[in-house]
């Protein structure tokens, strides 16, 4: 019954990891590649998901709503790039950090303002809408798994993308030091755009798989982006494999730490005073986590080589 | 054609040659949250009252109203603001809000200080019915703890043993569970409580399938509802193990609940299927203003206003005598809603609640429905403490 417990909490925490895995690796380019503090990353996964609770409303299928909330992000993202992130990247960090917050204020009532404060209601597609039973009594959805693989699967396109082409090299030579790049006759104003655009995008992709799981509404993505933020801390800021490293990381100890601590902690306490404790405790662990890498790895698990 | 209505109103009082009172119109502040994942049901509010002035001819009391609304934020600092805002520039004979309890009990102070009357159309926190109860605060909803007691009431009358309760880690989540196990003696398995606007409750369910206890309840408002609801019922858990809960499956979460919250229970003081011939009347209006099946929230919105009226028209339309106002308030003389309603010692309701259940009308849109009656005339736990200090 235990070990059938952690199966399952473990799928959970691998899901909840890949999802911050797709926001983080968008973030940490920017920040590694750029030197930009993003906070608005966040609000990406939100339009993301209204793009795709949108299209699957308008064309009544999630699969189109999902192909066409892609290129629509990618688009907002440029746009946002061009209006407002590109006459900031010369700027230090708490202008961006001002600017790029006030971003977020505006587009969460934008949203508000042009779908309504209500959560929207995105159906799960029919093919995977099945369930499979891996514990007595309790149905995983299928849909759920298509996340895992579809998380997965970016992963993996995102490393060959980063190691084995021409961009990708552009990309992790930028991050290690831009300055010489530019110098070298690459248009990095152009470099940034494209990793800017993909970044959004990837966060965009993240917001659109979990509409039919979670509630579509306004702010949803600004919980997520502090995560975000510690994955990319705890990865080394830049690092591709650092935050698909970190996200999975925070994922399973995030989820197996609120399903186990007050139990553990049962074995030394009395029931009442443990899950009490354990409750208390459980949130805190992936700053702990952060604090403790931070403590013997100053620049993060996977830092970029300058 | 709301200019229209005034200038009607004008002719009318000067034809009558009424008093300089009876031509100033009658002020109300609504401070509700509008904004924010959680504004939809501040606007219920809102459309509710404003139905309700609509209803009454834009009057209230026989005097012309101005209604000024204002976003709380769901912040109490932004709400103090808006507050001193209404009162000391606005100079409002009447403050109806706010929806959140922290909320009330920030802007209670310089409401009641300034004798203003303050009628909360959904908040009804605990230290506002007990010790800190006030002539002139009055709530048209409940006290917060007793849609829980009535699930509690609910689980105890049928006999479950083992019930695992989930709510958010705040004030207002340890309340609820609290006031569940004020009327269930059965056994406790888990007091689980997860952060505040969790989204993904996998892991929980997980535990839940573990546990297998009789019921679950919970408290999971708005977004989180939402999520919980779909997720419960896609684990297949909503078959097997009942869904008990308060402020969960409601008017303002079925739209993007809608089937997965069939036959999820709630406590409520009313539904939009109550059998009266006002409240049908009410619900038919409302679906046609704002294309939307209204909550308790637009109820009470509803009767806030209804309630002041009364108040208004018993003192023939003066609000400076603010004894006599409060005295026609506390009789909430009119016909409410919800059928059965009066104002306890501590400016609380004495109401009957009910179990009710969501489902889906043959129109398809999505409502709760009266399953059972749970408490009659009941009064909230806090009133005795009220009328020991009074």
């Amino acid at each position: 019954m235990t070990t059938t417990l952690l199966f399952v909490q473990t799928l959970n925490g691998l899901q909840f990891g890949l999802i911050l895995f797709l926001i983080a690796a968008g973030l940490t380019l920017v920040f590694g590649v750029m030197d930009f503090v993003n906070l608005a990353h966040g609000v990406q996964y939100m339009v993301g998901a209204y793009f795709a609770a949108a299209f699957t409303a308008y064309t009544g299928s999630f699969l189109y709503g999902l192909l066409l909330a892609l290129p629509a992000t990618l688009a907002f993202g440029l746009l946002l790039e061009v209006l407002v992130f590109r006459h900031l990247y010369d700027r230090d960090h708490l202008d961006q950090v001002l600017a790029t917050f006030g971003i977020i204020l505006f587009l969460n009532q934008g949203v508000k303002f042009v779908w309504g404060a209500a959560p929207l209601f995105v159906p799960v597609p029919d093919a995977l809408s099945g369930s499979i039973q891996i514990m007595p009594g309790l149905l995983y959805p299928v849909y759920r798994l298509a996340i895992i693989g579809a998380g997965l699967g970016v992963a993996a396109l995102l490393y060959v993308l980063v190691n084995h082409t021409r961009v990708g090299m552009l990309v992790r030579a930028g991050a290690t030091n831009a300055p010489m790049v530019s110098a070298l006759g690459v248009d990095i104003r152009r470099l940034f755009m494209v990793v800017f655009g993909f970044g959004a995008m990837l966060a965009g992709f993240a917001g659109g798989m979990v509409a039919p799981i979670l509630s579509v509404e306004p702010g949803m993505g600004d919980n997520l982006l502090i995560l975000a933020f510690v994955v990319i801390v705890i990865g080394g800021i830049g690092s591709i494999r650092g935050a698909f490293i970190a996200a999975l990381l925070i994922g399973l100890v995030d989820t197996l730490g609120r399903g186990f601590a007050p139990a553990l902690l049962r074995v030394v306490l009395d029931p009442g005073d443990a899950s009490q404790t354990g409750r208390a405790v459980a949130p805190m662990l992936i700053y702990i986590l952060m604090a403790a890498v931070l403590f013997f790895r100053p620049s993060g698990l996977f830092p970029v080589k300058r | 054609m709301r200019k229209l209505a005034s200038i009607l109103g004008l002719a009318a009082a000067i034809g009558g040659g009424a008093s300089a009172e009876a031509q100033e119109k009658l002020k109300v502040g609504l401070l509700l949250t509008l904004s924010g994942p959680s504004a939809v049901l501040g606007q219920q509010a809102r459309d509710g009252f404003q139905l309700a002035v609509k209803d009454l001819g834009g009057k209230l009391g026989g005097r012309d109203v101005e209604v000024i609304v204002v976003d709380d934020e769901l912040k109490p600092d932004v709400a103090i603001t808006k507050v001193k805002g209404l009162l000391e520039r606005d100079r409002v004979d009447f403050v109806v809000g706010p929806i959140f309890s922290n909320v009330a009990v920030a802007v209670h102070k310089p409401i009641v200080d300034s004798k203003t009357f303050f009628i909360s159309p959904n908040a009804g926190p605990s230290n506002l019915a007990g010790k800190a109860c006030n002539p002139y605060f009055y709530a048209v909803s409940y006290q917060n703890d007793q849609n829980h007691e009535v699930m509690g009431k609910v689980a105890q009358n049928r006999g479950y043993k083992n019930v695992y309760l989930l709510a958010p880690n705040y004030q207002a989540g340890k309340d609820s569970l609290a006031g569940f196990k004020r009327h269930f003696t059965g056994n406790v398995v888990e007091e689980s409580y997860v952060p505040l606007n969790t989204l993904d409750f996998q892991s929980e369910l997980a535990k839940i399938a573990s546990m297998n206890p009789d019921a679950i309840f919970t408290f999971m408002p708005g977004g989180m509802g939402v999520n919980l609801v779909k997720q419960y019922r896609a684990a297949g858990l909503a078959d097997r193990i009942p869904f008990l809960s308060a402020f969960t499956v409601d008017e303002s979460t079925l739209p993007a609940q809608q089937d997965a919250a069939i036959g999820m229970f709630g406590g409520s003081n009313w539904a939009p299927n109550l059998d009266t011939p006002e409240n049908k009347r009410f619900v038919a209006a409302y679906e046609q203003a704002y294309n939307a099946v209204p909550g308790s929230y637009s109820m009470h919105g509803y009767d806030a206003a209804l309630l002041i009226d009364s108040a208004v028209k018993a003192t023939g339309g003066k609000t400076d005598n603010k004894d006599a106002l409060g005295a026609a308030l506390r009789k909430a003389d009119f016909k409410s809603l919800r059928g059965d309603f009066k104002f306890g010692t501590n400016g609380f309701p004495i109401q009957d609640f009910y179990a009710v259940k969501a489902a889906k009308r043959p129109d398809g849109k999505f409502q709760t429905e009266i399953v059972e009656k749970v408490f009659d005339n009941s009064t909230d736990a806090y009133a005795k403490e009220c009328a020991a200090t009074n």
